[in-house]
């Protein structure tokens, strides 16, 4: 009598594991990711015999990859997913873990088969649907995480790039870098009026070097911050306009109303006169000598 | 006039915005315009952008490089399903806000392109197109 798929491969994987594993990590070992370094062979193979182990009990609920027999696989190859995401793993490596585990079924299949055709091409037909389906599974994993890490990193950007900096007494600066709408821009304009009054600043100095674009919307962030630090008792210089932003601004027809410089080093140097401060050279520049 | 690219791109949320910059500074580059004309359409982009976020409850934006003769441009669209406008020599109006913005963002981005048309009907919603050419 002839036996259906999850049955066949069942008794495959039961009396073949062996074999199978071997195989298995033998082809693991020739991908790119143990060649890289990225992964200890000791990590692979635990990696390899939790997964093996949990198909096989899975398997003793049937064929269906997203049924219920199938949840702490889907579970633990998920976990490996999320982890090579985050390692840097190449999408192709990372499907590869599970899909490299076809060939040795087929090739277990083949040999424990026996004469039945039928048991044979059963079994293949189960594998590569399930195998297909726990693939596709590994890969949905992978791009989530994957997203949710450049997502986690802008946030981190976005907190990381509002720091004021005290440059003199009485003398702030506050560095712009990346887009200044969404969130962001409530936190900067908090920090620096925080800023103001924590160094009872007298001039705000506002670098925005590092922003690409310089839209209404941002213009009026601007505008609306260099009022607010007004408020606090402090001027605001402008710093880091590029040409191409300058151009750009006027077609759109704002107009900052603020000094603007067109460095940061011009901006303190307005700032450290308008404070009555001088810097000056207290000996000769150093002369090189030529031989 | 032949369209050698197209892509379609959401405008739903205020990520999608800066995705939608990106996205033209990449074609703008790739189409070889220079500095001064990739920031041009870049802020136009973004001004249409946010205006189909924010008055027109969220959209598209089709983006294609075109090729006339010997001259490449990109060309935006901006579409809406959103309130429409009533009036459009209005809305055009420098300092006309009705959402506490500026009011520079039509005009300047029509300033900013070598070409803009604008189209939009009451309760149908709204549609601009702009071009800017090497
Ligand atoms: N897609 C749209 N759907 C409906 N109304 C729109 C749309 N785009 C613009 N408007 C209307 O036109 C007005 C002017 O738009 P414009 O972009 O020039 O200024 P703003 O968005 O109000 O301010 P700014 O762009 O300077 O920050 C808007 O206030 C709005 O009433
Ligand atoms: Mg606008």
């Amino acid at each position: 009598m002839s036996m259906d798929g999850a049955e066949v491969l069942s008794r495959t994987v039961t009396q073949d594991e062996a074999a199978i594993l071997e195989a298995w990590l033998a082809s693991l070992r020739e991908g790119a990711s143990l060649q890289s370094g990225r992964i200890r062979e000791a990590e692979l193979q635990t990696q390899a015999k939790t997964v093996f182990g949990q198909l096989r009990e899975a398997l003793e609920g049937g064929l269906d990859a997203d049924g219920g027999s199938f949840a702490p696989l889907r579970e633990t190859l998920g976990e490996i997913s999320r982890s090579r995401a985050i390692q840097g793993f190449t999408p192709t490596d990372t499907a590869n873990f599970i899909f490299a585990l076809k060939e040795p079924i087929f090739e277990s299949l083949r040999r424990t088969a026996g004469s039945d055709a039928s048991d044979l091409a059963a079994g293949i037909v189960a594998v590569g649907k399930m195998l297909d389906r726990l693939g596709l599974h590994t890969m949905e994993v992978f791009l989530a995480s994957r997203e949710e890490v450049i997502g986690r990193q802008g946030q981190e950007i976005a907190e990381l790039s509002t720091p004021v900096v005290r440059l003199w007494d009485g003398i702030l600066a506050l560095p712009l870098i990346g887009t200044l709408d969404s969130a962001r821009t409530g936190v900067v304009m908090e920090n620096l009026l925080q800023a103001i009054v924590d160094e009872e600043a007298e001039i705000a100095i506002i670098d925005i070097t590092g922003v690409p674009t310089v839209d209404t919307l941002v213009a009026q962030h601007l505008l609306k911050t260099v009022a607010a630090a007004r408020l606090m008792g402090a001027d605001c210089i402008v710093s880091g306009i590029r040409p191409q932003i300058a151009q750009t601004m006027v077609h759109l027809g704002v107009e900052l109303n603020v000094v603007s410089k067109a460095t940061l080093a011009d901006a303190f140097a307005v700032a450290l006169k308008q404070t009555g401060r001088k810097v000056v050279r207290q000996q000769a520049a150093p002369t090189v000598e030529r031989r | 006039m032949t369209i050698s690219k197209t892509e379609t791109l959401p405008v739903r949320s205020g990520d999608d915005v800066v995705r939608v910059r990106q996205r033209v500074r990449a074609l703008a580059i790739e189409i070889g315009l220079g500095l001064v004309d990739q920031t041009k359409i870049v802020t136009a982009a973004s001004e249409l952008a946010r205006n189909t976020l924010d008055y027109g409850k969220g959209g598209d934006v089709r983006a294609e490089i075109v090729q006339a003769g010997l001259r490449k441009g990109l060309r935006l669209t901006f579409e809406d399903q959103g309130p429409g406008i009533a009036d459009i020599d209005q809305a055009m109006t420098d300092r006309f806000t009705t959402g506490g913005g500026m009011g520079l963002g039509l005009g300047g981005a029509k300033r900013l392109s070598s070409e803009f048309h604008i189209e939009s009907t009451p309760g149908t919603g709204t549609r601009v197109t702009i071009a800017r050419w090497k």
